[in-house]
Parts: structure tokens; sequence; C-alpha cells
């Protein structure tokens, strides 16, 4: 990739692209710095851009508003038990596909992805008649069964995408050293497997946390997830722009963390292996 | 000597590659017992999904059909097309619809274009390539109604919020954006979230345009204008294509950032489908309605999902 461009070019196009991508990120910079204003300072009419009086108030507060905590462990639950139970599901349905393809493989997974494009509104309302007469409104276990299956179509697809890639001579040779289906399983496949399975998991406990029509819909105060809680911010009570900023840092800080190391599978992910 | 190791060579390649060979026919051709044993670890996955999808689509179909109110339980029957009359006979839907196809293409038209320029931008030769990337992409990660309330209340907010701040600045009135424009604050706030998906796969694309093709366009003479309208932008189309589509699906179930914004309004200025079943089914509690808008729902994103499969499926054959 070495274009050879004149200094002059490059520190050109390095400027305009740190000031497009500063204002892309604007929105979430503002909101990190007004979480350590004072709520006077956050609203002042001349507004500043570093906190002033630097302070963590903000965030007790919020903690004892809204319960912080509770929700982030609702949240922890529901995304990494949804993506886990659909690892579950999924990991020998891509295997098979991957591996032992039959004339309907391609059906299947193109019926599978066609599912992800029912719109969540069009099954809304018997879902949450079944919820309310099985008693798994607000709960998380309740929202997890739910997660799973919005989430287990990318799951296989993203698994299968990624087994597909592993080399079916390598199987074969385990095979005629006589090797057993479970050692195949355990000693060639899984070294192999386990970084696009890492991968998968990533995603979707991304999109799972981040997840907030279900969220929104099928809880309330016990089972509420981190999306539930910053909802309960939307109307505002007072003094409130500061809150509302420590609120939404400590809603969004640990799945951007996340994020960042997943781009490369964020686009595999969510293009269903169309573009790598 | 020499000779004959090579000939020996040859010769257990070649054995080598017939057994090999043999060995793939036997596993084109599975045994019964493979194919059994494939269906067998398919089936959890293939049953849990299809009961997801048949059920409840299967009763909202029939409630659409039925009069069914949680609050007026005396209300019961057969409906007819009752429910569609109301539904799609009502003002607000035709507001919705329109307000659907808004949103859609309002933030496909900004994400696009917005996301082609960025994906040239990033792919100079510029440095902090990798911080760039990661300030790029970081809306991608916030949640909805984070988004959602940090744009109304820390921008858009005509007190204190900093567009505000930058009206006065030019001594200029504040705009109340929710309440002036709802619609186009929600588009502005999905455009945001929806930008860095459609950058990072357009900028994907973009670097596996190979350097000789280029810089053979460039020898050739062609400027800037002509590389990009005769080599660039054919070598992403299929790149585009995915995120029109991909997005166009998640774009027609915007919720949250209604939700926690405008509720919809005023009156049903920001309503979309997708939430105008919500109201109907849910806030009303007219399940009957609820449902027959759920339907149309569906139908809407089925014509838009025969696309996608098409598209998708050439790329599987590919």
């Amino acid at each position: 990739m070495a274009r050879r461009v004149s200094t002059s070019t490059k520190v050109g196009f390095t400027v305009l692209a740190w000031a497009v991508a500063l204002l892309i990120f604007s929105p979430i910079l503002w909101t990190v710095l007004t979480a350590f204003k004072t709520e006077a300072e956050a609203i002042a009419a001349q507004p500043t851009f570093f906190p002033q009086n630097f302070t963590l108030e903000n965030f007790g507060a919020v903690q004892d508003r809204s319960d912080y905590f509770k929700h982030a462990i609702n949240s922890i639950i529901v995304s990494f038990g949804s993506t886990i139970l659909g690892l579950i599901i999924a990991i020998p349905a891509a295997w098979s596909m991957a591996f032992a393809p039959s004339k309907r493989t391609k059906d299947i997974l193109m019926w599978m992805l066609s599912t992800k494009m029912m719109p969540a509104v069009g099954v809304l309302i018997p879902i949450y008649l079944i919820f309310r007469d099985l008693r798994l409104l607000d709960t998380v276990h309740g929202l997890t069964l739910i997660m799973t299956l919005i989430n287990l179509p990318i799951i296989v697809w993203m698994l299968y995408t990624y087994f597909k890639e592993i080399p079916v001579d390598i199987l074969e040779a385990a095979r005629m050293d006589g090797a057993e289906l479970w050692n195949e399983i355990v000693h060639v496949l899984v070294p192999m497997a386990v970084p696009g399975i890492a991968s998968t998991l990533l995603l979707n406990v991304i999109l799972a946390w981040n997840e907030a029509f279900w969220t929104i819909t099928l809880t309330s105060g016990r089972a509420g997830t981190l999306t539930a809680f910053i909802s309960s911010f939307s109307s505002p009570q007072g003094l409130f722009l500061a809150k509302l900023s420590a609120a939404s840092l400590l809603a969004i800080a640990p799945i951007l963390l996340l994020g960042w190391f997943s781009q490369k599978q964020l686009v595999r992910g969510l293009t269903f292996g169309a573009v790598k | 000597m020499q000779k004959t190791e090579c000939h020996a060579l040859a010769l257990r390649q070649a054995q080598d590659e017939v057994y090999w060979n043999f060995l793939r026919r036997e596993e084109r051709m599975a045994t019964k017992q493979t194919r059994a044993l494939a269906r067998t670890m398919m089936a959890p996955a293939v049953v849990v999904l299809f009961i997801w999808m048949i059920v409840p689509l299967v009763m909202t179909l029939w409630f659409s059909f039925q009069n069914y109110s949680l609050i007026n339980p005396m209300m019961t029957g057969f409906a007819g097309w009752a429910n569609y009359v109301y539904v799609i006979g009502d003002p607000s839907f035709t507001q919705s619809l329109i307000n659907t196809l808004l949103l859609v293409g309002g933030v496909l038209v900004i994400t696009i274009v917005g996301g082609t320029f960025l994906a040239l931008l990033l792919d100079q030769p510029i440095w902090g390539q990798g911080i760039l990337r990661i300030l790029v992409i970081s809306p991608f990660f916030v949640m909805p109604p984070v988004a959602a309330l940090i744009w109304k209340n820390g921008f858009m907010h005509p007190g204190y919020g900093m567009l505000g701040h930058l009206w006065k600045f030019f001594g200029l009135q504040p705009v109340d954006w929710f309440n002036q424009y709802p619609l186009f604050s929600v588009i502005v706030i999905v455009a945001w979230q929806w930008l860095p998906f459609a950058t990072l796969i357009l900028l994907t694309a973009l670097q596996s345009l190979s350097e000789e093709q280029r810089e053979a366009a460039e020898m050739d003479g062609a400027n800037a204008v002509n590389r990009f309208r005769y080599i660039i932008l054919p070598h992403m189309a299929r790149a585009i294509t995915i995120v029109i589509l991909i997005q166009t699906i998640f774009l027609l179930g915007i919720f949250a950032e209604i939700r926690v914004t405008t509720g919809g309004g005023p009156g049903y200025a920001s309503t979309n489908i997708a939430f105008l079943v919500f109201r109907t089914g849910i806030l009303s509690n007219d399940i009957g309605a609820g449902s027959a808008g759920g339907v149309v729902a569906v139908i809407i994103a089925n014509i838009v999902a025969i696309f996608l499969m098409r598209a998708v499926g050439k790329n599987l054959d590919a």
C-alpha cells in the first residue's frame, strides 16, 4: 500500500481526515467530558470544553437513582447467556453444514437468514401475550431466550463461513490415521475453529448488549438491561444533563472497548460473510 | 540413482492423488450414517428457528382477524377485515408509511454518500489511520437509546445543547429540533449510528481493490474523477448494494430512537410503522388492530427481503 505522495498532500489528507473523524466522534467525546462536570457547569450559558470542577458525583447519583449495577449484571447475563446458548445450538449445525453439506444446505442457510428479516413488530404482540401468560415478562431468562433466537441465524452464518475455511483435507488426514470422530473434533477441529468461534461470540455479545427493542418492550424494573436503564432517563427531571452523560458513559463504555477489538468480524458478521 | 528416486517420488504422488480423489468422492457420496448424523446436528437449530418463525407469525395473523382488546374483554369474535380497514384507513397509517420511507431513504442517502466519502478519505495515505478508524467506527457500538438521548440533550436541546450554543454563537435563534423537525432529527441520529457501518464495509471493499489496477489507471492518465467513476465505483458497487440491503432491514424496524426522543410525536409526525404497531397493540391494548399492523409490516419487510436474498444468494454461489 505504499503509494508515493508528497508530504504536503499527506498532511492535507491527514488534517481533513482527523477533522471529519473528530466531528463524528464528538457526541461521544462531549458525553465523556460532560459526565465529569457539575450539573451547573453542564448547562452553563458559556459552555466549557474541559470540566472546570472535575467531579465524580454524577456516577454516584446515577447508581443511587437507577441502580446501574443491577442493570449491568442483567446485561452481562443476557448478552453472554444468549450468545453461549446460541453457540451450543449453532456449532453442531454449522459444523455439519460446512463438512457434510447436502443439496438442501444452501436452502436451509437462506431460510435461516430470512428469519432475521422478519420485523420484530410482526411478532411483538403474540410474544408479549405468551410471555404474559407464562409469567416470563420482565424476567432475565425470558429475555435471554428471545435474544438467543434473534441472534441464532447470525451465529450459524458466521460459524458456517469460518468453518468452511477449514480445509477438508486436514479432517480427512485425521480420519485416515484412524482417529475417531470425537478425537477429530477435539484435536483437529477445535483448535482451528476457536478463532472463528471467539469472533462470533464477540460480535453477538455486542449485538445482544445493544439490542433495544425486546429489552424495552419485555422488561420493566427487575430484568431491565442497560438499554432499559438508559431509557429511564428519557424524560428530563430538573438538572440532569451531567447525570445523563454519566449514565450514558457507564452504559456504552464496556461494549465500546470490546467493539474496538472486533472491527473485522463486524464486517463479516453483519454482511453474512458477503464482504470479508 | 537420482533419476530413479525421482521416478519413485512421482509414482507415489500419483498414487496418493488417486487415493485422495477416491476419498473425496467417498466424502461426496457421504454414507447414510454420516447424513443422519448431520441431520441430527442441524435439528436443534432448525427446529428452534422454525418454531420461532411460525408460531408467533400464525398467531399475529389469527389475532389480526379477531376482535381482541385487552381493555374491553366483551369485544370478541371474528372481525373479518375490520382491523385492516381500521389500521390502513386511519390517516396515522399513511403518515407512518411515509415516515418509514423517509426515514429509511434519508438515512440510506446520508450513510452511502457520507460512507463513500469517508472510505475514500481513510484509504488515503494519512497519519494515525488506526486511531481514525476507531473514532469513526465508535458510534456503531453506542446502544440506540444512548445515541438518541445524547443527541437529544447534549446536542439538539435548544437551551444547553451544543448546536444551540453554535447557533447562538452566530447570533441565530436556537432551533427546537424535536418539536420543529421531529422526523429530521430522528433521521440525523440514526444516520450517525449507521454511518460507521457503511464506512467500514465500503472501506473494506475499497482496500481489496488491487494496487496494480489503480496504478495502471493512473499511468493511462485517468484523472481522479475518472478513476473514481470507472474503476473505484464499479468495484464498490456490490458492497454498496449490500450496505443498502442490510441497512434497510434494520432501518425498517427503528424503534428505540423514536421511543426515547419524540414518543412518535408531535401527533404522528415521527411515528414509523414499527412504532405505530407498538402504539396500537401495546400502548392502546388493541391486539386485533396491532396485529393487523404487524402483518402489514411483515409484508413490507418481505418485499425488501426478496431483493436481499437474491444478492446474498448470488454471492453464495460465487
